[in-house]
């Protein structure tokens, strides 16, 4: 097949096409070599205990128990908040806003704006408002707060996406029907942006779970099992981060802590897209 | 609300000899010097029309020449497009349409649209009749599936859809959706249907089966049609209009019965209009 495709093209072709293919060769063997290498360092250190047992002697032995717990205590407080204001906002400037408001300009220039904004300032900014003017300290709360400013951005803008993406003639008929607005919202728009709402999870968590910066000054560094929302709470990339950069020796374990990060973050966009597949075939197709 | 109109799914069709008397000119909807403008640009200006009750009434006119938007605004459904302004009056049977205390939810069931596209929801077919008539406050299930029942026979899609109402409307063919579309309309039993030429997005044998059931809602509700198709509109309009553009807007040119328009109409565009010089 490719040796008839190739005798019928000319060397010009030929060029593009192999620039195309050793582009996406590139591309294909860095995730590879990347995937491969924290794997080979790293699949030999995970076990039950790993996962479970608290770090000993700074995290080079023991394990991430409470690691993961606070990762996923950040991450519940981070969605738990940035999921109804991101969803309401994105409703408000999708259905009740039009291109050229100045509501909506103002709004959707921020969120440009802030999409852009480098965690690290993030990270000071929880810090001097959430820490400090809040008074809620290096806690798992700042840390969750943090991300979800962080997040919301990115959020917002793809689930405005997908309820731009719903065809006007389902509003039209909708209303021509006399079915009230808020109807309209729930039961024809909101399933139909739900592809939107999941992407823009998938990415917003993506962001949130493998961010260090803003979270190093904001949740902290303590890497106790959590008591509460307000104590100090280790993420997973900050212990990373922490192994590798500050940690002589920490290195096994922080081969085996990535690799934790990154099948979690696979899962995570697995679900993601198999949910969206199958709440939509249930929603448009069964119901 | 009009004494012989039908309560969703309890009555079938009125047998043709029993029909109501249509066509006594008693005017339903009254249109006074209605103009609309989308931002600064204008879409019609100052049409004055009487719409009988209960007759079929064609719209006709070029392309942009603003039927469609006629239509829209007795609906108010120009209210969901921003910078359109309205301004005249439009009185339904006494109700002042364009009041801003009007409640549009109520003016909207009493006055059903049907598109030129077939839009039906994205959901399955009986999702998409059962929807629109829980909102309407119907709860009772074996009411609701009745109802269904009546509304599919009314458009001649029971036979077709009866084993696969759990099965997607879009999977349905155009004329078949847009006999759905027909039916979800009518089970709410509106006064008015607004069509926005239904037949034009459609094969000829699935517009005629589309233009026959028109023909047979005459007597009971007052159809207001959009049309391109002259011939369309000739075999079963009672009353016509016709729209041109002049000056950058559209205006109503002439408006009569459909006896009169087709066969003497008065206004020399009307006659090039129907003879098919222009248009």
């Amino acid at each position: 097949m490719v040796k008839t495709m190739a005798r019928n093209l000319d060397g010009r072709e030929l060029l593009a096409l192999a620039l195309v293919w050793s582009a996406a060769t590139l591309v294909t063997a860095t995730f590879c070599w990347l995937f491969g290498d924290i794997l080979w360092h790293g699949l030999s250190h995970i076990s039950w205990t790993f996962l479970t047992a608290p770090p000993r002697n700074a995290g080079r032995e023991g394990g991430i128990g409470p690691i993961l717990v606070s990762t996923a205590l950040i991450l519940g407080v981070c969605l738990s908040v940035s999921v109804p204001i991101g969803v309401g906002t994105a409703i408000l400037l999708a259905e009740f806003t039009t291109d050229a408001s100045l509501f909506g300009r103002l709004t959707r220039r921020s969120l440009d704006v802030l999409s852009g904004v480098p965690s690290i300032v993030f990270g000071l900014f929880g810090n001097a408002f959430f820490c400090k003017t809040l008074g809620l300290g290096f806690s798992i709360l700042s840390g969750g707060l943090t991300l979800a400013c962080m997040v919301l951005p990115i959020l917002i803008r793809s689930t405005e996406e997908g309820f731009r993406a719903v065809p006007t003639g389902y509003r039209l008929s909708a209303a021509a029907l006399g079915l009230s607005r808020t109807t309209t919202l729930v039961h024809l728009l909101f399933p139909a942006a739900v592809p939107g709402l999941l992407v823009g999870l998938v990415l917003g968590v993506g962001r949130a779970i493998a961010e260090t910066a803003a979270l190093i000054f904001t949740s902290g560094y303590v890497d106790r099992m959590p008591e509460s929302l307000l104590d100090s709470g280790r993420a997973l990339s900050i212990h990373i981060f922490d192994l590798s950069m500050n940690v002589p020796g920490g290195d096994p374990n922080a081969y085996a802590s990535t690799l934790v990060l990154v099948v979690l973050l696979l899962a995570i966009n697995g679900t993601a897209s198999w949910l969206a597949e199958r709440w939509l075939h249930q929603r448009i197709v069964t119901v | 609300m009009r004494p012989s109109a039908p309560t969703p799914g309890t009555q079938p069709w009125f047998p043709l000899d029993e029909r109501p008397a249509c066509c006594v000119p008693k005017p339903f909807i009254d249109v006074e010097q209605l103009s609309l403008h989308y931002g600064q640009k204008p879409a019609f200006h100052n049409v004055t029309l009487s719409i009988n009750q209960g007759c079929i009434t064609a719209l006709a006119g070029p392309s942009g020449c603003g039927k469609t938007s006629f239509l829209t605004s007795l609906n108010r459904l120009t209210d969901l497009i921003p910078g359109c302004r309205l301004s005249g009056r439009i009185h339904l049977d006494g109700l002042n349409v364009l009041d801003s205390h009007t409640d549009v939810i109520h003016l909207r069931r009493r006055v059903g649209m049907i598109f030129q596209k077939p839009n039906p929801f994205p959901l399955s077919i009986r999702k998409n009749l059962e929807f629109p008539l829980r909102e309407h406050g119907l709860r009772d299930r074996e009411q609701i599936a009745i109802t269904i029942e009546t509304g599919l026979r009314d458009v001649g899609l029971w036979d077709e859809v009866k084993d696969r109402l759990n099965s997607p409307a879009l999977a349905l063919s155009g004329g078949q959706q847009q006999r759905l579309c027909m039916a979800r309309a009518l089970m709410l039993s509106p006064e008015v249907l607004l069509m926005d030429e239904p037949c034009s997005a459609l094969d000829p044998l699935s517009s005629g089966v589309v233009e026959d059931l028109i023909v047979g809602l005459r007597g009971r509700y007052t159809v207001l049609i959009v049309t391109h198709n002259l011939a369309q509109a000739r075999r079963i309009a009672d009353y016509a209009a016709l729209f041109w553009i002049q000056n950058g807007a559209g205006q109503l040119i002439e408006a009569g019965t459909a006896k009169q328009i087709f066969e003497a109409p008065r206004e020399p565009l009307t006659t090039a209009y129907v003879s098919g010089m222009r248009g």
